[in-house]
């Protein structure tokens, strides 16, 4: 090799900068936080906090002015019946919603974890992708078109000759209405529709961490396959269940657009909030209604961890 | 005994799962062909090609449609940048509030999206911001930063720590070694997550009702076209537009970032 | 070498990581062109005080020069080292020859030239005809070629090389350990060669550093490392030798100090014990036939204690567990030491 000297190294302001920054890892942290930090820290923390602090204000009655003096008045008109009843219905239709997610996302997650293999996985994955990333509005107007009146169940049970029991379906208390499309049923399923994917995926991923020679060996140490399910897979594939139950949980917690499109005229939190702060123009109740989603999923979120959920995201 | 094959019930519930998942879909498809255009009658009456012309023609979709490739372009650049940033010092790094940053970067897609809305729109009425563009695209960036940085965290933790040591010990500076090693080998998961941020940009309804002043994004005008239908099958055609267009960025994501996905 | 400055020095280094002390007070001077191997168990500092060289990494205290130019505060990049990675760290986007050309890119060398000289240290290595692949399409062995020119063709003043044949299988590790020999001696370069296989530390190197717990326990040349041990630990690590308690070497004649005896030192005995040897009576525990050379692991009547045993694999054909030997301990082979670590 030759033994031609090398030229300097380049000298300049970058070099010396990246000199200094070196030398002192904490520069170099800052340099790298500082940006991100100052965006989400003023602009989305310092909205929550706006958020919050309007909750604690309350609507003079007869001006319909904000009254800046701070009261827990808003959250006491939440414990109003109607206002309650509106927590409530949102927060069971919630756990409805991730329960049957969950039912119908484990065979999926499990399937694609545990036997699709090289092609088909790939296909599996794009499957639960692709309706995860498409446009929420188009889902939910699909299904639009699907429970109408006149729309494709109709039509289905009517060449099937089961118009009775959509009929009947329609007919039971506090579910049913006029159309399945004005009904908690349909709120229901768009619901779960919609959120599914945000399970399978969570799922899929805690599945695959679960290696094969495991269920073999709970199989090999005399399991029946229900006790292998029970004993071995499903603790296993529960914090991927959890951080997925994060997302379906959360997501209906806080719409307002699917009960607005299809569902019944009972409010939902999000509605409640878009009234409130829209055309009722009580500012300070929007707030203390949408402090009860962050405080449900603060919650939950905080369980979660204790779970080890995060870790499946 | 090892089960190589599922049960027949498995496969079956497993193929059903997937059904429900895109069956709902090819009916978007469907009724943009539609003759009739009062109701969601199904069957079709009638098959007809007229609808596209007829949205082809509305100046107010196109302005919809520009103002959301406007939104999701700054949004995105907004968030690839900030994203990238928080990647890289939560990547490796342990410091004194680690947990706190990355549970502030989850937030704004953990929490409902109406209170990431409601929030803004208090903190822009405080500040007497006026809705438009702007508030537009601090909202959109604010939640696509997560994506950006869900899909750079994981190719930085790919990349070998010993990489950046070998680049400096052959002799370049921190900037040089980002240039020429660390850009190259995280591009693609950029590419994929900026691609992922557009397209949820591009679909972002929820926190965008709160944050738009009069101008309409194209879910906002699809939004009030499910609310107050004025003519349907155009509606649907929009539909099929907005399916075809997200479908691409996301499959190109996809490939992008596949053999990080557990695919070998 | 007291003309010029040693390549590397430590002044009483320290590296602290919380309440652990990686690198404990090590004092340390390499030579220029000197072959030099940091040798130890792992969690011992040797891959600390590398890091501490390349820059990757400050000293608590203390001060490391290198060259006679004191080293705090200066970047990796700024430093006449380079270093030859565990992993390799070949760069995934690039291929051979790019990799190789990478250090005189970055200090603004021509494309030309760069490339040209790239390929005269890949033809060192012997991989000129591989330049166009992608570190992936190699073997194990050829990215370790790959790494070591990408290392010198910056001509650095001192090679740092990280364990860089651990990952290699044995016959090829053997070859490499031959060619990095003669590279070395060819270049005139420092290396400073970090392993935990004391075959390959003793066998290539000018000087071995023995670390344990963060300390260097001894340093010296291959032979003298062996064959006089300062410690216990040396003894048993570098050179799996016995360890004979005080008491024991004192009974048999020898000093009365814990002393190393060398497995392959030891006799055995079929008639009185000859002048200068002590006889100690011991049955066979195991025998292992090992080619070359026939184990034996035996305990010494009346005392707490094993030994391992060496002979010639022609001896002892028919000796097996249970047998009763007269070993023949060379009082010249019993070795004091000062300590246990």
């Amino acid at each position: 090799m030759s033994i031609a000297a090398l030229p300097a190294p380049r000298a300049g302001v970058l070099r010396g900068l990246s000199d200094f920054l070196l030398r002192r890892p904490g520069a170099y942290l800052a340099l790298l936080l500082v940006p991100p930090l100052l965006w989400l820290g003023i602009i989305y923390l310092g909205s929550l906090f706006a958020l919050l602090t309007n909750s604690f204000f309350s609507v003079d009655e007869f001006s319909g002015t904000i009254d800046y003096t701070l009261t827990l008045s808003s959250y006491g008109q939440l414990f109003q019946l109607a206002n309650l009843d509106i927590v409530i219905r949102t927060v069971l239709m919630a756990a409805a919603v991730t329960l049957a997610s969950a039912a119908l996302a484990f065979p999926v997650a499990y399937y694609a974890a545990r036997y699709a293999k090289g092609r088909m996985k790939a296909v599996f994955y794009l499957a639960v992708m692709m309706p995860l990333w498409s446009s929420y509005l188009v889902k939910v107007y699909a299904w639009k078109l699907i429970l109408a009146k006149e729309g494709i169940v109709s039509w289905i049970a009517d060449t099937l000759g089961v118009t009775v029991v959509l009929d009947g379906v329609l007919a039971l208390p506090v579910v049913g209405g006029p159309s399945l499309s004005t009904s908690y049923i349909g709120t229901f399923l768009v619901f779960t529709y919609v959120w599914l994917p945000y399970m399978i995926l969570p799922l899929q991923a805690s599945l695959e961490r679960v290696p094969g020679n495991l269920v073999e060996a709970s199989e090999d140490l005399g399991a029946h396959p229900a006790q292998t399910f029970r004993h071995v897979i499903l603790p296993l594939a529960l914090p991927g269940m959890i951080a997925g139950s994060i997302f379906t949980f959360s997501l209906t917690l806080g719409d307002y657009i699917i009960p607005q499109i299809v569902g019944g005229s009972n409010l939902f939190i999000g509605q409640a909030v878009l009234i409130q702060q829209g055309t009722a123009g009580n500012i300070p109740l929007a707030a203390a209604f949408t402090v009860v989603p962050v405080a449900i999923m603060g919650l939950y979120l905080w369980g979660a961890k204790r779970t080890g959920a995060f870790d499946a995201l | 005994m090892r089960s190589d094959r599922a049960s027949r019930p498995l496969k079956l519930a497993a193929l059903g799962g997937l059904l429900f998942l895109h069956v709902p879909l090819l009916f978007v498809f469907l009724y943009a062909f539609t003759t009739e255009e009062k109701s969601y009658q199904f069957p079709p009456p009638g098959l007809t090609l007229k609808w596209f012309g007829v949205a082809f023609g509305r100046q107010d979709i196109w302005d919809a449609i520009g103002l959301s490739l406007r939104v999701a372009a700054l949004a995105t650049t907004v968030a690839l940048v900030l994203g990238t940033l928080i990647a890289a010092a939560l990547a490796r790094r342990q410091f004194f509030g680690r947990e706190a940053v990355s549970l502030l970067v989850i937030l704004p897609i953990a929490l409902p999206g109406i209170v990431t809305g409601i929030a803004l729109r208090a903190a822009f009425n405080l500040m007497e911001i006026d809705y438009g563009l702007l508030t537009i695209i601090l909202g959109h960036a604010t939640f696509c930063i997560v994506v950006v940085y869900n899909n750079a965290v994981a190719r930085f933790r790919r990349l070998s720590g010993s990489l950046v040591e070998a680049s400096m010990d052959l002799g370049a500076d921190g900037f040089q070694t980002f240039r020429y090693v660390i850009l190259p080998n995280i591009a693609t998961a950029l590419l994929a997550g900026g691609m992922l941020a557009f397209a949820l940009s591009f679909d972002e309804v929820i926190v965008t009702t709160f944050t738009a002043g009069q101008q309409s994004t194209l879910p906002i005008w699809m939004l009030s076209e499910l609310v107050r239908p004025r003519q349907r099958p155009v509606t649907n055609v929009v539909a099929v537009f907005v399916i075809l267009v997200t479908f691409l960025p996301i499959l190109a994501a996809y490939y992008l970032t596949r053999d990080e996905s557990g695919h070998k | 070498m007291t003309f010029a400055a040693p390549a590397v020095r430590f002044r009483a280094v320290t590296r602290h990581f919380g309440p652990v002390k990686a690198v404990d007070g090590v004092d340390l001077e390499i030579a220029p062109g000197e072959f030099f191997s940091m040798l130890g168990p792992s969690g011992s500092g040797k891959t600390t005080c590398l890091r501490l060289i390349a820059g990757f990494d400050q000293p608590s205290s203390g001060e490391i020069e290198i060259f006679g130019v004191a080293s705090a505060g200066v970047p990796p990049y700024a430093r006449a080292v380079n270093t030859v990675f565990q992993d390799y760290a070949l760069f995934p986007h690039m291929n051979v020859l790019d990799n190789v050309a990478y250090g005189l890119m970055v200090r603004g060398v021509g494309k030309r030239e760069r490339h040209a000289k790239a390929a005269e240290a890949l033809a060192l290595v012997k991989l000129g005809q591989h330049g166009d692949r992608k570190p992936v399409q190699l073997s194990g062995g050829q990215r370790q070629r790959v790494a070591l020119a990408r290392a010198l063709v910056n001509q650095p003043r001192v090679l740092l090389l990280d364990e860089p044949l651990g990952a290699l299988d044995l016959k090829l590790r053997e070859e490499m350990q031959v060619e990095l020999k003669a590279l070395q001696r060819k270049l005139g370069t420092a290396f400073v060669f970090v392993t935990h296989d004391q075959g390959e530390a003793l066998s290539m190197s000018d000087r071995v550093a023995v670390f344990n717990e963060g300390k260097i326990v001894q340093v010296g040349p291959p032979e003298e490392i062996y064959e006089r041990p300062r410690t216990e630990f040396v003894a048993r690590f570098v050179g799996g030798s016995n360890v004979l308690p005080a008491a024991v070497a004192r009974g048999l004649g020898g000093p009365d100090a814990p002393c190393s005896l060398r497995p392959e030192a030891i006799a055995l005995l079929t008639g009185p014990a000859p002048e200068g040897q002590a006889a100690l009576s011991a049955v066979i525990e195991d025998a292992q036939y090992h080619g070359a050379a026939r184990r034996l692991l035996v305990a010494v009547a009346g005392a707490a204690l094993r030994l391992a045993v060496s002979i010639p694999a022609g001896e002892g054909g028919g000796l097996g567990p249970g047998q009763a030997v007269t070993l023949g301990i060379p009082l010249s082979a019993l070795w004091p030491m000062e300590g246990a670590r």
